[in-house]
Formats: structure tokens, C-alpha cells, sequence
């Protein structure tokens, strides 16, 4: 009960007299900055899989080839989109939900701004000039790691002072999230990070750590910029946007602590169910498998919760295409988290290891569960943010929807198909106790799969690109809301 | 006395401490003993740091992404056995700053790649990798053979692996420079660089005896990659973990 009389009390602040100045000028860049590397990061990711069917588009120029490209795609999904995403949801959220504007005043929010920006222009230069650690998600060098530190520093201090000044007992659910996300990066950062430059006027630093304990404090970091980068942090957006948009308390407030320790508890763990069967100890793996599947629970109790909290109000997902992406997002983050602990288990990974079935397990969660809730965020911020009633139109929403949905259909059961076919044919053999296939044969017989894949993601390409027309129109031609921000509308909540 | 969450809720302070203990233990239990279990790595024979050109060439590895598509690590199965030869030790990357083993497989598995191939199939693969393997979608690297190999200090980069651990002594810092460019050349005096560094491939690797470009040294690698164990010296005892 303290969390829905939180959030109840949140949306009525500004009505009560109260008025708090939100600062919402930082959220309104974040969240332009969210959609602008949105669409960065799906059509890199578009070009480089066309480069997996037809590799003449790496144009015989070191600058376009899929070695330096396809960082630049995952850095400018993970970090570029869904860190601007998470920056402008819980900068927004921490401020409505504390009843608090942010600690700093807007002069340190727009330096975390810009800094942030800097990071990613850094980090993605440097990819396409050959500047890179050769660590997958790490892979700015030592100048831009320091460089982020200070900044994530700055959003800690933002974040937590913002807490601090509250003028609500409670510090709201969606907000431990997004504690437990910049506590976390910032200690798998630092540890994953550790190296010597080679020189201080050079780009080139060597990692402090090597082989198989580098390889394990890597998968360390890796596994768990997915588990609070990109669920954790996620988890806070649903928290709090979920409820608001469905117009409900959430579900269950003993489940969101059960739910929320167990979570960030055991996924540090689950690390080396990425180097199974590797020459990393067989008692790291097994502890790896353990945790991962028992990691199933709590990620399915946080999935619990965000779709109950639509009891009495599911009839709001046929009117309301922006619910429906929220939804659709927590469904898909079951089904992720379902098929994680699946592929943690070692005689399954065995097979899906180093195959296709691992790019499809990520983007079901990338596509389905980040970019959904962040679409369903922006598209509940939007209007919000620039005073308007609603959306300029929510056919072009339910669009979108259907659209990027079909997308990740394609891109999913794609690379399903391949992985599994791929692995299969690997250690296939013919009657006379011989490997059947040449790995070139292999090669060749992804490249079908490959095309629908890239065909998927131009689909969700497509959606971000009406998400955007969307966008634009209602700032610009937008129905005014009764009562200007920073007061929220309350027949819009 | 009952713990009440609301506790938590109404302090951010203990909210935070409790979080960062809740997140280290995983971390602590799993990474600590990696460092401090002597049979981690395997007592084998052979590894040694990597000479300078296999160095430079390592680094051109990891400029170019290779590790988005090429794993290296044999894992021990008989399928990945039969394929590409003995499944890989802890042992074999204990020098490798970062470790490059990989997630991915678009490419074939490269740990034991070395020796494999000649150097001319190498440079043609890498110019035009369809031209050897016509189902290959690998990109080409042809700009690696038109470009000299430029290291502006490759003793300091020894010594900073020095500092992380690699066990490079006085005398391969001292003869950084020259090593590097002794190992392709062919006309080079070679007896110090392979005492130095047993195993090294020699000779020109991109067919061009008179520079010493960025082809040069990834071929190195690629010629040193999985052949520094000797599995027919190596006892099962020694492989247990």
C-alpha cells in the first residue's frame, strides 16, 4: 500500500498546490538524444547484418567493415539508446516520485547531458579509427572509460541528491532500480576497465588482467551490463510506467522487494554461463549455471508484477497502443529471461554457444523488452514534456506497434533457425564417422536466414522512423494540455 | 527485533550499502579464487609472451573487431577436436592482455590456426577472402599489405605488459625494435629473436621482402596462434584444473 499512496501522492502534488519546478529541460534532451541514437543504432544494426548476407557491402574500406561496425551497433543500442533512455526516465521519475526537482540545479543536469553525448561520440569514433580494448561492451579505450566515470560520478550525485531532498517519506520502488543500475555499472565499469596505457599521449592501453580471470571479469561485466544496464535500470521504466499509463496501483508491493533483492543478488552471478565448456574451471561454469537458472524466479516475479498490475484495466490494451508496447515489452522480457536460464543450462549450450541462437536470445530482449519499454516511455513522456494532451496520433503508434512487433518475429525465429541449424551441422557426421559439413558450408547456409533477419530489422527500422514523424508532429501541432508543465494533466495520467 | 523494509525505503544511505553488498558477493566468490587457486592454469610447457610482430600483429587483430566473428577456444568436444585439434588451456592465453576467446563463430574458430595455412594462402585470404573460400563472407583486408606496419615505441608496449605480468625480460625490451623487424625480414639475423622467442615463424609473410607492413605481423599471429604447447609432451595429470 505505501507504494501506490507514493505514486498517488506524486500525481497529485502539483494539483494539491504544492507546485514543485521539475526540471524537466534535461528530460526533454534525453529524450530527444533516446530517439535520435535509437534510430543511429537500429540502422547500424540494419547495415551490418545486410553485410552478413552480402559481405561486397563492407565496401573494401577498413572504416565500413563489420569489424569496426558492429561495436558501433552495440555500443549505440546499448549505451547510446537505452542509456539516454534511462537518464531521461529516471531523471523524470526521480523527480516526480520524490516530489523533489533534481540536486544540481539544470546547469549539472545539462553538463551530464553534454557529458554523456561526449562519451558516446568518443567511444564511436574511435571504433570506426580502430581505437578499441578488444572486449565485447567494453570497448572504449582507458581515456573515455575515465572520462565516463566522472560522468556517471556527476549522475550519481544528481540521482541520489535528488533522493536525498524528497518530500516523501518513501523512496519509490522504480527508484531502487535505478540505484541498484548506477551503482552496479559504476563497480563493473571500474573492474572490467582496469588497465595500463601504454603511454598518456597514446589511444592504447593493455587490460591488467589476462586469459581466463580477464575472460571471467569480462563475462562479469558483460552478463550484468545486461542484468542492471539493461534489465535493472529497465525494471525502474517499468515500475513506474507501467502503473502510470494502466492507471493502477502495482501489483504487489511484497513481490517488488522480494523481487528486486533476489534480482540483483543473483544475476552478478551468472557471468560465466558465457564461457561454458571454455578453459575456465568447471566449478565457475557450474556455479554460473546454477545462478542463472535460478535467476528464471525473480526475473519472472518482476514480469508477474508489471503485467498484474493490469488487472481490471486490460481492456485498456485495445484503445491504448502506448499500454500496448509497455505489455508487450514485460512479455517479451518473460520470455527472455525464460530462454537465458534455458541456454545457461551447459548440454544446451553446447549447442547454442557461438552460434545465431545467442544473437536472436539478445535481440528478443534488446528489441522486445528495452526498445519497447523505452518506445512506451518516450511516447508517455513526450506529450507530457512539451505540453500536450496526447500523442498527435495513436494509429501511427498502434502502427509502430504492429510494425516493429512483425520486425522482431522475423529477426527472432530467424536466427532461432540458424543457430540451432549451424550448431547442428557442426558436429554432424556422415556414415563413415566423418564431419559432414566444411565450417565454409555452414557459412553459406545462413546467408537465407540472414536476409530475413536483416528484413526484420529494417521493419523496426521503419517503426522507429513513424515513432519519429509521431513525435514531431505532436510537439509541433500537438493539442495544447489544459494545464501547462510542468503540472501534469490529470485526465491524462 | 523484526526488520521492517520501510527501513530501506526511508534511507537512501542504507539502501545503497545494502545494494553494494548484495552485488559483491557473486562477484567476490567467483573472480577471487580465479587468482589465488594455483591449478587455474594448467603447469604446461612452452607458453611463452608473444614476440613483437606477433604483438603488433595481436593488436591489428583486435583493431580490426576479428573477435566479433572468430572465437579462440576450442571447447572439448569431439566435433570442435576433430575440427580445428586440441581443446584449449587456460594455460595457452595466460599471457594474453586482453584474453580474445570470443562469443561468436561466424568465422571458424582461430586458436589453433597457426601452421595450418601457408603465408600465401594467408595474404590471399586476406585480400580477397572469396577468392580462396567462395562461401566466406569475411571482409577484405587488402589495405593490411599496402600499409607499413607503423610502431612508433614497441618497447614501451612491452613494458606496459611487463607491468600487467607478462614476463618480457631486460634483454626482449632492449631488443624490441629490432626483433620486430628481424622476423620478416629474411636476410635478418634471427638466433638472439629465437632464443628469445622459440617457435617464431620467420621469413617475409606478405610476399613483399622489402617493407614490413600490417600484413606482415597479423600473419605472424595468425602463424604462432595454438602452436606453443607441445600436446605430445603433455600429460593428462597436468591438464586438471
Amino acid at each position: 500500500m505505501q507504494l501506490a499512496g507514493t505514486l498517488g501522492s506524486a500525481q497529485t502534488a502539483a494539483g494539491a498546490g504544492e507546485r514543485v519546478a521539475y526540471d524537466y529541460g534535461v528530460v526533454r534532451l534525453f529524450t530527444i538524444a533516446t530517439v535520435f541514437w535509437g534510430v543511429a543504432a537500429f540502422l547500424a544494426g540494419v547495415y551490418i547484418a545486410l553485410q552478413l548476407a552480402f559481405p561486397v557491402l563492407n565496401l573494401d574500406f577498413e572504416f565500413t567493415s563489420f569489424g569496426r561496425l558492429r561495436p558501433l551497433h552495440t555500443s549505440a543500442a546499448v549505451f547510446a539508446f537505452g542509456g539516454n533512455a534511462l537518464f531521461a526516465t529516471s531523471l523524470y521519475v526521480v523527480q516526480r516520485t520524490c516530489r523533489a526537482p533534481l540536486w544540481g540545479g539544470p546547469a549539472a543536469a545539462e553538463f551530464l547531458f553534454w557529458g554523456y553525448q561526449l562519451f558516446i561520440v568518443m567511444a564511436a569514433t574511435g571504433y570506426v579509427l580502430g581505437i578499441t580494448q578488444g572486449r565485447e561492451y567494453a570497448e572504449p579505450e582507458w581515456y573515455v572509460d575515465i572520462w565516463l566515470t566522472l560522468v556517471w560520478v556527476l549522475y550519481f550525485a544528481i540521482f541520489v541528491g535528488t533522493i536525498v531532498r524528497r518530500n516523501e517519506p518513501h523512496i519509490y520502488v522504480a527508484n531502487w532500480f535505478f540505484l541498484a543500475f548506477i551503482i552496479t555499472v559504476a563497480v563493473l565499469h571500474l573492474g572490467n576497465n582496469l588497465a595500463v596505457p601504454v603511454s598518456l599521449l597514446g589511444a592504447k592501453s593493455y587490460s591488467v588482467f589476462s586469459g581466463v580471470q580477464d575472460a571471467l571479469t569480462q563475462w562479469w561485466y558483460g552478463h550484468n551490463a545486461v542484468g542492471f544496464f539493461l534489465t535493472a535500470g529497465f525494471l525502474g521504466i517499468m515500475y513506474y510506467f507501467v502503473p502510470k499509463r494502466a492507471d493502477r496501483p502495482i501489483y504487489s508491493y511484497r513481490l517488488s522487494i522480494v523481487h528486486f533483492w533476489s534480482l540483483i543478488f543473483l544475476y552478478i552471478w551468472a557471468g560465466p554461463h558465457h564461457l561454458h565448456y571454455t578453459a575456465l574451471p568447471d566449478w565457475a561454469q557450474s556455479l554460473g549455471m546454477m545462478f542463472s537458472v535460478m535467476l528464471w524466479m525473480p526475473s519472472w516475479g518482476g514480469m508477474i508484477n508489471g503485467l498484474m498490475t493490469l488487472s481490471g484495466a486490460w481492456d485498456k490494451l485495445r484503445t491504448d497502443p502506448v499500454l500496448r508496447f509497455m505489455v508487450a515489452s514485460v512479455g517479451f522480457y518473460g520470455m527472455s529471461t525464460f530462454e537465458g536460464p534455458v541456454m545457461s543450462i551447459k548440454a544446451v549450450n553446447a549447442l547454442s554457444h557461438y552460434t545465431d541462437w545467442t544473437v536472436g536470445h539478445v535481440h528478443s530482449g534488446a528489441l522486445g523488452w528495452v526498445a519497447f519499454i523505452s518506445f512506451g516511455a518516450v511516447y508517455f513522456l513526450v506529450p507530457k514534456l512539451w505540453g500536450k494532451r496526447e500523442l498527435w496520433s495513436l494509429k501511427l503508434v498502434s502502427y509502430h506497434f504492429w510494425i516493429s512487433t512483425i520486425g522482431i518475429v522475423l529477426y527472432i525465429t530467424a536466427m532461432w533457425v540458424s543457430g540451432i541449424m549451424q550448431g547442428l551441422m557442426w558436429r554432424a557426421y556422415d556414415k563413415l564417422g566423418f564431419l559432414q559439413y566444411s565450417f565454409a558450408e555452414t557459412v553459406a547456409a545462413m546467408h537465407p536466414y540472414y536476409v530475413i533477419r536483416a528484413m526484420g530489422g529494417v521493419l523496426f527500422l521503419l517503426g522507429a522512423l513513424i515513432m519519429i514523424y509521431n513525435l514531431v508532429k505532436t510537439v509541433r501541432a500537438g493539442e495544447p494540455a489544459r494545464e501547462e508543465a510542468p503540472a501534469p494533466a490529470p485526465a491524462a495520467a | 527485533m523484526k526488520f521492517k523494509h520501510a527501513l530501506l525505503e526511508r534511507n537512501v544511505v542504507l539502501l545503497a550499502i545494502g545494494i553494494v553488498v548484495t552485488i559483491a558477493i557473486g562477484g567476490l566468490v567467483e573472480i577471487v579464487p580465479l587468482h589465488t587457486i594455483k591449478s587455474t592454469i594448467e603447469p604446461v610447457q612452452g607458453v611463452r609472451p608473444y614476440t613483437p610482430l606477433e604483438l603488433a600483429g595481436r593488436n591489428i587483430y583486435m583493431r580490426e573487431g576479428c573477435y566479433n566473428c572468430h572465437s579462440q577456444m576450442v571447447r572439448p568436444f569431439r566435433d570442435e577436436v576433430e575440427r580445428y585439434g586440441h581443446y584449449s588451456l587456460a594455460a595457452e592465453s595466460m599471457y594474453d592482455h586482453p584474453f580474445q576467446w570470443g562469443s561468436k563463430r561466424t568465422g571458424p574458430d582461430l586458436a589453433r590456426v597457426g601452421g595450418k595455412y601457408s603465408n600465401e594462402w594467408h595474404v590471399a585470404h586476406f585480400k580477397d577472402p572469396r577468392a580462396v573460400v567462395p562461401e566466406s563472407i569475411m571482409p577484405t583486408y587488402g589495405f593490411l599489405a599496402r600499409r607499413d606496419l607503423a610502431i612508433k615505441d614497441i618497447a614501451a608496449h612491452l613494458k606496459a605488459l611487463r607491468a600487467v605480468g607478462v614476463p618480457y625480460t631486460d634483454d626482449m625490451v632492449k631488443n624490441a625494435a629490432a626483433d620486430l623487424a628481424a622476423q620478416a625480414d629474411p636476410e635478418a639475423d634471427t638466433k638472439g629473436l629465437t632464443d628469445r622467442y622459440p617457435k617464431a615463424a620467420l621469413g617475409d609473410f606478405d610476399g613483399d621482402p622489402k617493407r614490413l607492413t600490417e600484413m606482415d605481423a597479423i600473419i605472424a599471429y595468425m602463424q604462432i596462434l595454438g602452436r606453443m604447447v607441445d600436446f605430445k609432451t603433455v600429460k593428462p595429470e597436468q591438464l586438471r584444473q
